[in-house]
């Protein structure tokens, strides 16, 4: 599976990240290069193998529903670097 | 009868399934300790793990989990004991972490049903497809500032259960009979308040039409409508809006719509024109969602008595009529005011009390029944004054509107106006008297033959005693001394 | 002797016995820091008043008999680990100002403990990376350099590159590290010093910024395995808001160290025998294996088949979840901004501008290993590869009770040496990663010098949540190498 430039822009697209024409190329080969490596995991058998999902054995614990956290509304938009008074900004959304 | 939809090409049938968003009754987040309460000040219920900063996990709440094993078991549907949680990667300014945490591959609760009735008294079995347990997003303000949204993220992480429907309906009024019945369940579990102005309950609709017989057409996705009526309407808007697309010789593009409600159309959402891929994977944050078969258990056997059941038990036990059962059991704080007043009383009566006069009162006073004057204990004293006689059926109404006016109880009021029935006989012996005294000349035409002047002699017996005489005991001394 | 010097539990006593004050200890530190660090960067932040008056506050709990496990013990924090008051990066550009108002678990547990901390190590971009040179505020030296060649900087590995260098060039008793595929035995190894990974769920990943949520482990850094023993034991415990923090006790650690290691079974796995790696590597692993055979342990050859595949499958795991994680750095809540015609153009601007090329590169391959059509061939491909890779373990530990393989392929190479081959740079890798995905314990523990006289570490691996025979073997292995070389910049 070989990456084309019109995938590298949509993959930068979903990925929100801006992609200058002239990275393309140099992104193009970059990632052809480690998914061509990656690409050996294809002979492995893993014919009825389950898939791992997470890093442990453990099973989710619950918390009881407590009122704990909140009632910080500065904290919370402290490090904003947009908003107005009680809210953050952003550029106007259309929808 | 089959709804259709007549187009220029003929008759058009209409196709719909619900994706229905219901926010989960708890105290506390899905994944944070932060409350849930409505209408509080913006971003003032905000933990650090709603708002996605760097380094924040998340940990589930006990009861939301248990609030939605109930709902599947409210849906009849199966439980999974093994499910987990997903990550839903798309960006959005409300939408903290870059990803919603929701199930994908597998849901806490599979299939279920809900059977609907229509109102010609049809019944009709509609296929839950699925419920999950996701997180809300927070609110974007579009109206505030001239160049700028604002953000509220006081609902990123509240709670959800999506419950998917098969796309089971063919009309407006199954789509919206499915709402409110789904609707009534979730109340009467107390998974979700049903308030669908405050958006706790919000609907994706799914729409297309198809030619009888044919295969499924290609379907849009009216998003977030927020009332049982726009409901059916934006189906209506949008198959119509579709047979037009078809029959100009075009095609339908599957996509997620508007419902304009003032102007009744739906229109294409401009935000999700980009094409989306979601991106799903197991949230590696969070380990499987493991339930125990025995907690489970515990949970349905806890259930409360579901609308349908306790409509049945009122037709069966009450011997009420099918329609009162129905009205009764709408809404589960009727259901509960009645079953109060109903308790060691003839259900019939109290049946007829409540849906008359009391409902009456309610409509006329603009109240709901949490808040009405008139107490479901009150009532049934008020049954019981009239079954021990101490009332009239009309001095009985005459106590009622008091109590509506005061919230006092019948017994207080029957005492403080003196609106206690006249039983004895001697002192309706003498108002008979004395009223037959003072009208010779109409007991002489009784006499004569003028048979319908009885009723005559009972109201103006009843006057004289300002309508407090017991009318079976008047009734008798009356005819004893016309000598009837 | 310089204060600098002590190891962290002479260090404890030292105190204990009013040799030195927890101030003087600081002081001493901060001296160091800011002679030595302008030349290794080895420090992003440095917070010198909070440090010493954390230090008093030590002294004066010494002095009132509440002295703590750590007590006036002074830290470098990796700039991973939210930091509640104190301007965290993780390396990068995007969180740009960010000060959390919160404080990560670790480091609130060496807190409690009496810990004072200096300030915040440098790393590479959001731990991504081996050599410490992706860090948006530059390089870290490593303090070694090549016998011939003193002019050459080295790299100090990464991500943990600035907490390595700092211990290794006395700056700091011991360190917080994370490793997500080698991210502090990599670094161990590369500055001759101590470092261990414990089990996955041993130390709560609550505060620490996350790159990929299944891998990332907190663990030490230190001098000695002593030392790492003592850090671990306050940094570990179960964590409530950690829904993956393991409900486990902690033992004592360095009760563990004491211990022989005769009768333990050690694996050696036949597929970390590479082709191209350096004899002076394979030397130094025998001698290893001779030493624990010398301490009575039994030696027993074993096989870890998927091995090969463990650096392809982790790149798939690893940049999957972390596309995701890094979602959250939009311009929107904190960090940086670039303005934008709009909001997707805000945030594409942001991200550009934000992320440098790895973590650019890693969450493409991410988006794209996650994307429609490709998921399966990809993602569940590696997470299947990864169980397998598990598996491979739980089989060879029905055999033996831990494992001794080389820490690294090669000892520090140059800056710029590897940075226009990603591929070959993953490679450093190559004997850590596997840990990582079955989430197992593992330890470097500096064995020798290369001819270079660079140092050179040996892997213990150990069973899920067996540390302490991991210590045992670490700390049987350290004192039959003896290592006392020291770095030639140096406090
Ligand atoms: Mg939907
Ligand atoms: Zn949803």
């Amino acid at each position: 599976m070989s990456l084309d430039a019109a995938t590298i822009r949509r993959v930068a697209n979903l990925a929100r990240l801006r992609v200058e024409d002239d990275e393309v190329p140099r992104l193009q080969a970059e990632l052809n290069g480690i998914l061509g490596w990656i690409e050996q995991l294809q002979a492995v058998d893993t014919t009825g193998v389950e898939a791992m999902s997470g890093g442990g054995d453990a099973i989710l614990p619950l918390r009881p529903d407590v009122v704990t956290d909140g009632g910080q509304a500065e904290a919370v938009l402290a490090n904003a670097p947009d908003r107005a008074g009680v809210f953050f900004a952003v550029p106007k959304v259309v929808e | 009868m089959t709804y259709v939809l007549d187009g220029a090409t003929g008759p058009w049938e209409v196709v719909i399934g619900l994706e229905v968003h219901a926010q989960v009754t708890s105290e506390s987040k899905l994944f944070s300790g932060a409350a849930t309460a409505f209408g509080a000040e913006p971003n003032s219920q905000v933990s650090f793990v709603d708002a996605g900063f760097p380094g924040m996990l998340p940990v589930i709440n006990a009861e939301c989990v248990a609030q939605a094993v109930r709902t599947g078991a409210g849906l009849k549907a199966e439980i999974n004991l093994w499910s987990r949680f997903d990550r839903k990667n798309y960006f959005y300014a409300d939408l903290p972490q870059g990803y919603q945490i929701s199930q994908f591959e597998f849901p806490i609760v599979g299939k279920g049903v809900l059977e609907i009735e229509l109102a010609d008294g049809t019944r009709k079995d509609i296929g839950i497809t699925r419920l999950h347990l996701e997180q809300d997003a927070g609110k974007s303000l579009h109206d505030q500032h001239a160049t700028k949204s604002y953000i509220d993220l006081n609902r990123s992480g509240v709670a959800l259960m999506e419950i998917v429907s098969e796309p089971d309906m063919r009309s407006p009024e199954e789509a919206g009979a499915y709402l409110t019945k789904l609707r009534q369940i979730l109340r009467y579990l107390g998974t979700c308040d049903g308030n669908m102005e405050q958006g706790s309950l919000r609907a994706d609709v799914n729409v297309s039409v198809r030619k009888s017989g044919e295969e499924f057409r290609t379907r849009c996705e009216v998003k977030n409508v927020n009332s049982i009526r726009y409901v059916m309407q934006a189906v209506e808007a949008e198959a119509k809006r579709q047979i037009e697309v078809w029959e100009a010789g075009e095609k339908v593009t599957q996509e997620t719509r508007l419902f304009d409600t003032t102007r009744g159309m739906t229109r294409s959402m401009r935000s999700k024109e980009d094409a989306h891929d979601y991106r799903y994977f197991p949230d590696p944050d969070l380990p499987p969602l493991v339930l125990d078969e025995g907690w489970v258990e515990e949970l349905r056997a806890a259930l409360p008595e579901l609308p349908d059941a306790r409509r049945a038990r009122y037709v069966q036990d009450f011997g009420l009529s099918p329609y009162d059962a129905h009205v009764l059991v709408l809404e589960k704080e009727t259901a509960a005011f009645y079953e109060e007043v109903a308790q060691g009383r003839d259900p019939k009566q109290a049946a007829n009390w409540v849906m008359g006069d009391f409902f009456a009162a309610l409509n006329r006073t603009g109240k709901a029944i949490t808040e009405s004057p008139v107490s479901a204990k009150n009532l049934g004293a008020l049954l019981d004054l009239i079954a021990d006689s101490t009332l009239s059926g009309k001095l009985a109404k005459e106590v009622f509107e008091a109590m509506v006016e005061t919230g006092e109880t019948p017994g207080a009021i029957v005492e403080a106006r003196g609106l206690r029935q006249v039983t004895d006989t001697g002192a309706i012996e003498a108002a008979v008297d004395a009223m037959l005294a003072a009208n010779a000349d109409k007991v002489a035409q009784y006499h004569a033959g003028k048979a319908t002047l009885f009723g005559f002699f009972v109201g103006q017996t009843m006057k004289s005693m300002q309508g407090r005489g017991n009318p079976a005991l008047v009734n008798d001394v009356l005819k004893r001394k016309l000598g009837a | 002797m310089e204060a600098t010097h002590f190891s962290l539990a002479g260090a404890l006593s030292a105190l204990e016995e009013g040799l030195i004050s927890a101030v003087e200890l600081t002081e001493a530190h901060l001296k160091a820091i800011e002679a030595v660090n302008p030349q290794i960067n080895a420090f992003i932040t440095v917070t010198a008043e909070a440090a010493l008056a954390a230090a008093r506050a030590a002294d004066d709990r010494r002095a009132q008999g509440e002295a703590g496990p750590l007590n006036g013990i002074p830290l470098a924090i990796k700039d991973l680990f939210c930091t509640q008051g104190v301007r965290t990066t993780a390396g990068s550009r995007i969180l740009g100002d960010f000060v959390p108002p919160y404080e990560s678990t670790v480091t609130k547990n060496l807190l409690r403990d009496g810990a004072v901390f200096l300030g915040k190590a440098n790393l590479d971009e959001f731990a991504m990376g081996s050599s410490n040179e992706t860090s948006a505020f530059g390089g870290v030296q490593n303090p070694w350099r090549r016998r011939d060649n003193q002019g050459v900087a080295l790299v100090p590995g990464g991500s943990s590159g600035g907490s390595a260098a700092a211990v290794a060039a006395r700056l700091a008793l011991g360190a917080t590290a994370t490793d997500t595929g080698g991210s502090i035995r990599q670094p161990a190894a590369f500055c001759g010093i101590v470092g261990i990974k414990p089990t996955y769920g041993r130390c709560s990943r609550w505060g620490i910024v996350a790159f990929a949520s299944s891998l990332d482990q907190a663990g030490p850094i230190a001098r000695t395995v002593e030392d790492s023993a003592i850090l671990l034991r306050s940094m570990a415990g179960h964590d409530p808001k950690d829904s993956t923090s393991a409900e486990r006790e902690v033992p004592d650690f360095a009760a563990a160290c004491h211990r022989s290691v005769k009768g333990l079974r050690i694996g050696v796995p036949a597929e970390y025998r590479l082709d191209a790696m350096p004899a002076e590597i394979q030397a130094l692993w025998d001698q290893g294996i001779a030493w624990l055979k010398a301490e009575g342990a039994r030696i027993v050859p074993i096989s870890l088949p998927h091995t090969k595949y463990a650096l392809p499958t982790y790149y798939i795991v690893a940049p999957a979840e972390a596309s995701s994680n890094l979602a959250r750095y939009d311009g929107v809540r904190f960090g940086m901004r670039v303005p934008g015609e709009d909001l997707k153009d805000l945030y594409e601007r942001t991200r550009a501008a934000g992320f440098g090329a790895e973590v650019k590169r890693r969450i493409m391959i991410g988006t794209y290993v996650l994307s429609a059509g490709y998921y399966d061939a990809y993602y569940v491909k590696a997470q299947q590869v990864r169980a397998l890779i598990r598996r491979d373990f739980e089989t060879a530990f029905a055999d033996c009770d831990a494992i001794l393989t080389p820490s690294t392929p090669s000892a520090a190479f140059a800056s710029g040496d590897k940075q226009d081959d990603p591929i070959a740079m993953y490679l450093n890798d190559v004997f850590t990663v596997t840990a990582n995905l079955s989430g197992l314990p593992a330890m470097s523990i500096p064995a020798g010098l290369d001819a270079q006289g660079l140092p050179l570490g040996l892997q213990v691996i150990g069973r899920g949540f067996d540390e302490e025979t991991v210590f045992t073997v670490g700390a049987a292995i350290e004192r039959a190498a003896g290592f006392s070389a020291l770095p030639q910049v140096m406090a």
